[in-house]
């Protein structure tokens, strides 16, 4: 498995959600230049899955997001901590919209 | 011999189910069902009420400001503790504190300031970094990360797999290779913080774990002063040896827990679900499933009590430990299979625990030696050496 998500960014568009399946995983939301501006996870309270937490952004996206990419993932939480640690690695800092609710002891890759 | 608990044991048991119970199961409800930490507020909020209770820090030796429980009862505790949904790698979201690295409480009195100490305080976080990706079961020899020694340090270049905590940590206790001709005797333990050039993080590892994972480890040139070198050069192995029996007896606690409260729900859902027109508790084939694990249950506990009652007279129990941990942790995994059977599919989904509880408590089938080593050490112990 790669570290970073490498599939295609779509469109954020309420069409492009509701084909989504309600599996759990992971997601990234990006700006129009291909930036990663916030990083989820679809959990097992979602209601039904990746569907719904996208869903979620599509009233109002974060800083900006225009579209996305998934991963279908049961074990969403550790592999969502680890983009979160990859994209500080790479980057140096967390996604803008993630700022200002990281994780609670959020660790480092080098 | 008295296999009652005494009534101050009994008190503090009854103590910590009702923590349990009516603390941390109602934060649960609100949490990602695989979630292993709660909001900070209601994290510090806890570990007030534990330090009120007297009981945070359980496992910090009382010259060290620990309020002095003896093992056994420490295990009672534990065995409470991991009854409920992340309980079983999690205790309780760790509000009851605990010492972290036992090993610290050998270092020097330099190294007791700058590793111990923080630690206790709650200032500074440790990893154990002990397996490689040679093999975990036999240590000693698998070990292939060298240090050399260069001037007035030590050099480390090498690798580790399955460690917990260390992208989170701000040190580690670290095992390498020192003398290549000596197999377990030329081991030697460091103290590496993780800010030193040349340590690495290099990925998560996933597992069945989907929060506690683990990581890879690569060191490159991690120069380490020769003052953090943890007890004796080439004598490392005698300390991760140690460490290795006593975590045997906690770790077989929290699966005898979680198998303790699976039962309950067993119960309680066989008492109440209905099938072709009579209760699942009346069904001859679930009474059997019931009854199966309420053996396997008391089997563990005895085991594991009589461990760590060894432990606290202070006599030998590295078989009572390799058993125990043997016992519980494959007890365990049945009796969690045996109540996701008896709840049908509500057992397979992520509303009950059942579902978290049996993906993590097969990994306790091979943490800390798996069942093989445990076997291959009862049998040394019991043919009076190695009969290979």
């Amino acid at each position: 498995m790669h570290l970073q998500l490498t599939k295609p960014w779509r469109p954020l568009t309420e069409a492009n959600v509701a084909a989504l399946g309600g599996n759990l995983g992971v997601y990234q939301l990006a700006n129009d230049a291909g930036e990663v501006v916030f990083i989820g996870f679809a959990g097992g309270k979602s209601l039904f899955g990746l569907r719904s937490a996208l869903a979620e952004h599509l009233a109002a996206p974060p800083a900006g997001a225009s579209q996305f990419r998934v991963e279908v993932n049961q074990q969403y939480q550790s592999r969502y901590r680890e983009l979160l640690m990859v994209h500080r690695r790479d980057t140096g800092g967390l996604p803008v919209a993630n700022r200002d609710a990281p994780p609670v002891h959020l660790g480092r890759l080098s | 011999m008295d296999l009652e608990l005494s009534e101050e044991q009994r008190l503090i048991v009854e103590t910590v189910r009702k923590f349990v119970r009516n603390e941390i199961a109602p934060l649960e409800a609100d949490l990602d069902p695989d979630a292993t930490e709660l909001e900070p507020i209601d994290f510090e909020r806890l570990v007030a009420q534990t330090k009120e209770m007297g009981f945070y820090g359980l496992d910090i030796p009382a010259a060290y400001g620990g309020p002095d429980i003896d093992i056994v009862t420490r295990t009672l505790m534990a065995i409470e503790m991991a009854q409920h949904r992340a309980g079983l790698y999690t205790p309780c979201y760790g509000v009851f504190g605990g010492a972290g690295l036992a090993q610290l409480f050998e270092a020097n009195d330099d190294q007791k300031e700058r590793y111990l100490f923080p630690t206790l305080r709650g200032e500074r976080h440790g990893f154990f970094g002990l397996t490689e990706p040679s093999g975990g079961s036999d240590p000693a020899r698998a070990i292939q990360t060298v240090a050399v020694k260069d001037g007035d340090d030590w050099v480390l270049n090498g690798s580790k797999i399955f460690i917990s905590e260390a992208d989170r940590a701000d040190y580690g206790i670290v095992f390498a290779r020192t003398d290549a001709a000596k197999g377990r005797a030329g081991i030697t333990c460091f103290l590496i913080d993780a800010g030193m050039p040349g340590f690495h993080v290099r990925r998560v590892v996933h597992t069945l774990r989907s929060t506690h994972y683990a990581t890879e480890l690569q060191f490159e040139d991690l120069r380490v002063p020769a003052g953090n070198v943890l007890g004796e050069v080439n004598k490392g192995f005698a300390i991760a040896n140690d460490r290795l029996s006593r975590q045997r007896i906690p770790y077989s606690a929290g699966c005898i827990g979680v198998a303790t409260k699976a039962q309950e729900m067993a119960i309680a859902y066989a008492k109440q679900r209905e099938t072709f027109g009579d209760l699942l508790a009346t069904r001859q084939g679930v009474q059997w499933m019931i009854v199966d694990n309420e053996i396997d249950i008391r089997t563990s506990r005895w085991l594991t009590l009589a461990a760590a009652d060894k432990a606290r007279r202070g006599v030998p129990f590295r078989t009572e430990a390799a058993m125990c941990k043997l016992v519980a942790t494959e007890a365990g995994g049945r009796v969690v299979d045996r109540a996701m059977q008896i709840h049908g599919g509500y057992g397979m989904t992520k509303d009950l625990p059942l579902e978290r509880w049996y993906r993590e408590i097969r990994i306790r089938r091979i943490g800390e030696g798996p069942s093989e080593v445990q076997r291959l050490i009862m049998a040394r112990d019991l043919l009076g050496g190695s009969f290979h």
